[in-house]
């Protein structure tokens, strides 16, 4: 889809290899390369700006070492910088001396803030409180029943009544006293930011209600407007942070970056899915490396170690290389890897994926599948599946309510596999035992031209999960 | 329509982006910076800006234009002639038709509906609403609030019901009532879900198998969208023959520019554009409004 900044930045840094440092021209010509990266991401023109001036400045003052990449060099000094500003002080959530903590939400039409009005209630619950959600938005017809339904599977009430949204903002805060709930969420209309007589009206709620935490609601899907929308907003209202919604779509939300720099104030959650548990504290250093298209290689790396277990590895990988790799060990390595979360995620995170894959096409349920096949199978069909005949292979698609085409696709693919890494792999033993672990396999181009042969080899788009 | 004038009106002072140009001052490079500017912050994108002033550069050198003024106008005409050169008319040809409309969540797939229902019901049309959206809390009932207030009949299934049978139903229902349009609302999804993409062909095959016959497959787009707007469209073209898109939120100060990347790219019209909160505020598409409007800056706001 984009270039990614590293492609970029290569071929810039393809012909300064030799010099001990960067000119302050090569610097320009690296942060034109930035700023469009910026702007592909939809970082607002003045704030991208701005940022650029901020980073060459930095870029001016690093030596670079003949032993390491200028291009690494130069993308960890713009990463940090946008770190640093996606981040800054984190939001420090503190209750109300007297209950409730007033909470108020507001943002632009459908970016999402009933439905994040209920996952921050979750969140809150999730904390220990006794939160109530207020139904502020009678503009758009049938809103408050979208937050009753939602806010009933959760199991967290809702205040409304049929008047205007200050009185009901007013009510719903005595309510909330009367039946001791310590934090009050109040969900508002969607209102443009140049609406002025919706714009007071939110500052008429805010009057009244006395927020002691005032979010406004960011679609990361939002373009250039960002900026005079969490202006106009601010002004309004003095925001104290920022949910950044939709951000499992596949934008790269530059948004967060112009909005942040404008408010100054913390992004402090983002939701990352239309499931109400799909809500989180907002992660900066995620958001930098998505905004510059590098693929969240640092996060992939900390997930690697913490969930795979190195010996299980190596025991895998030695058996691999004997030739004895079974099904068994095929079906561990397969739970190894969802350990390290949802796959669709880990394969977004992937600074370059195999030719052809696109991580939105990845579907986990493909895998569930694979499992469910394989735990069909008895110990003895899973060391040698070559017993596997076709009472077997019937037996086995009932037991895991799959389908003997599947069944028979998945020993297919594994003879491949077995096949594929038979022959690949001998000849560079030690290199394979040493990728087994992420980090050294980055720094290792053969053992990481091998994962992606191996990667290949086994193509899940038999099992019909990528769509092209 | 008087809506159409009125934000004309309001666009009239178009170009005071440029105002710091003296409009009779020679070409500089100053301006193409300044038209390169005003592109990129209405979300016309990277790659689309440059090519758009390649195209203008070339041109004016052509025509030997020398004045800030001059091109300026030439600007215009090129931006409204890559817009106008597709057929924006909706088609009726089923019997009945089907109009489905699709996106993203929260980019206003109900309120157009709604919108469209009111427009059509005014001109006399019998229109059955389908409340394809079985997902999202309360969708129906916010249809049912706008079907209402218009006048439409609205076919709905239970919470969670396959959106396919709930649009068949509501076509069956149309051509026994010989009803002529069925306006179909479907459940925001994202264009990298493809669970739900394939849910989306489902919807649009099961549509036609009936009496009725699907002939417009609306894409609703937010204008305050950035650069992903072309990946939304270009997924749910490949998912869907899309006839058209309905740009919304046009009322904020959101200019909507990647339309011009998309229709480039994908060749897609954009048949309608949402004004307003307000019932009859989607109007048919002007490209006199949109450029006003992407051209129409307020510096340093």
């Amino acid at each position: 889809m984009f270039d990614t900044l590293t492609d970029r930045l290569g071929n810039i840094f393809g012909r300064l290899r030799s010099r001990g440092k960067l000119s302050e021209s090569d610097i320009n010509a690296v942060m034109a390369e930035v700023r469009t990266a910026l702007l592909e991401a939809d970082v607002n023109l003045k704030v991208a700006k701005q940022f650029q001036d901020k980073v060459t400045e930095r870029c001016l003052q690093i030596e670079i070492h003949t032993a390491l990449n200028p291009a690494q060099q130069v993308i960890k000094v713009v990463n940090d910088e946008l770190v640093e500003i996606l981040g800054g002080q984190a939001l420090n959530l503190a209750y109300s001396d007297k209950p409730p903590t007033v909470v108020l939400l507001a943002g632009l039409q459908g970016v999402g803030k009933t439905t994040n009005a209920v996952k921050l209630a979750k969140w809150f619950k999730s904390q220990g409180r006794n939160p109530i959600l207020i139904g502020a938005d009678l503009q758009r017809p049938a809103a408050v029943e979208q937050l009753r339904v939602l806010a009933s599977d959760v199991d967290i009430p809702v205040f409304s009544e049929n008047s205007d949204p200050v009185k009901v903002a007013r009510n719903g805060l005595s309510e909330a006293i009367s039946s001791g709930r310590d934090v009050l969420i109040c969900d508002t209309a969607g209102r443009l930011s140049i609406d002025e007589d919706l714009m007071n009206e939110i500052r008429q709620i805010s009057d009244e209600i006395k927020p002691h935490y005032t979010f406004l609601v960011i679609d990361a899907m939002t373009g250039q407007e960002a900026v005079n929308v969490a202006d106009s907003f601010n002004e309004k209202l003095t925001l104290d942070g920022m949910i950044l919604t939709k951000l499992d779509g596949d934008s790269r939300g530059g948004a967060a970056l112009s909005a942040k720099t404008i408010v100054g104030k913390p992004i402090a959650f983002a939701s990352t899915g239309e499931k109400v548990e799909d809500f989180e504290v907002f992660h900066p250093d995620r958001l930098a490396s998505r905004i510059l298209g590098m693929g969240d290689v640092l996060t992939l790396i900390e997930k690697a170690e913490d969930a795979f277990d190195q010996q299980e590895a190596q025991r895998a990988a030695d058996r691999l290389l004997s030739g004895q790799f079974n099904l068994e060990d095929f079906l561990e390595q397969m739970q190894q890897l969802k350990k390290m979360g949802p796959l669709q995620n880990l394969v977004g995170m992937m600074p370059d994926l195999p030719q052809g894959v696109n991580p939105d096409d990845v579907d986990e349920t493909r895998l569930t599948r694979v499992e469910a096949i394989i735990t069909s199978m008895t110990y003895e069909e899973r060391d040698r599946p070559e017993i596997i005949d076709g009472s077997r292979r019937s037996r086995i698609a009932k037991g895991s309510g799959t389908s003997i085409q599947e069944v028979s696709l998945l020993l297919k693919q594994f003879k491949e596999i077995k096949r594929m890494m038979k022959g690949a792999i001998k000849p560079s033993k030690k290199k394979k035992k040493k990728s087994s672990k992420g980090r050294k396999a980055k720094q290792n181009p053969r053992a990481k031209k091998e994962i992606n042969k191996t990667a290949n080899a086994f193509d899940l788009s038999e099992f019909g999960s990528f769509k092209n | 329509m008087k809506k159409i004038s009125s934000e004309l009106e309001n666009t009239r002072k178009t170009f005071s982006f440029f105002s710091k140009l003296k409009r009779n001052s020679q070409v500089s490079n100053d301006l193409w910076n300044e038209i390169e500017e005003a592109l990129i912050q209405a979300d016309v994108g990277v790659a689309a800006t440059s090519r758009i002033i390649d195209v203008l550069q070339a041109k004016s050198k052509e025509m030997k234009l020398s004045t800030t003024q001059s091109i300026l106008d030439l600007l215009k005409e090129q931006l409204k002639s890559s817009l106008q050169k597709f057929n924006t008319e909706l088609d009726v040809g089923g019997n009945p038709s089907v109009w489905v409309f699709v996106g993203i969540n929260g980019v206003g797939k109900t309120t157009s509906v709604a919108k469209v229902a009111n427009w059509k019901s005014k001109e006399n049309e019998r229109v059955v609403l389908a409340a394809g959206d079985t997902f999202r809390a309360a969708a129906s009932e916010q249809l049912e609030k706008w079907a209402n207030s218009c006048g439409a009949e609205l076919i709905k299934g239970a919470d969670g019901a396959d959106p396919s049978s709930v649009i068949y139903d509501a076509t069956e229902y149309a051509y026994a009532k010989n009803a002529s349009l069925v306006l179909a609302d479907t459940a925001g999804r994202l264009h990298t879900k493809s669970n739900l993409m394939q849910e989306l062909e489902k919807i649009v095959r099961v549509a036609n198998k009936g009496s009725g016959t699907v002939t417009e497959i609306l894409l609703v787009l937010d204008a305050t969208v950035g650069q992903n707007g072309l990946q939304q469209a270009k997924s749910f073209a490949k998912s869907v023959d899309l006839t058209g898109i309905i740009l919304t939120k046009l009322d904020g100060s959101s200019k909507g520019g990647i339309i011009f990347a998309i229709a480039e790219e994908l060749a897609i019209p954009i048949k309608l554009i949402g004004i307003g909160e307000g019932e009859e505020d989607l109007i048919p598409f002007d490209p006199e409004v949109v450029v006003e409007k992407i051209l129409d800056f307020q510096e340093d706001s």
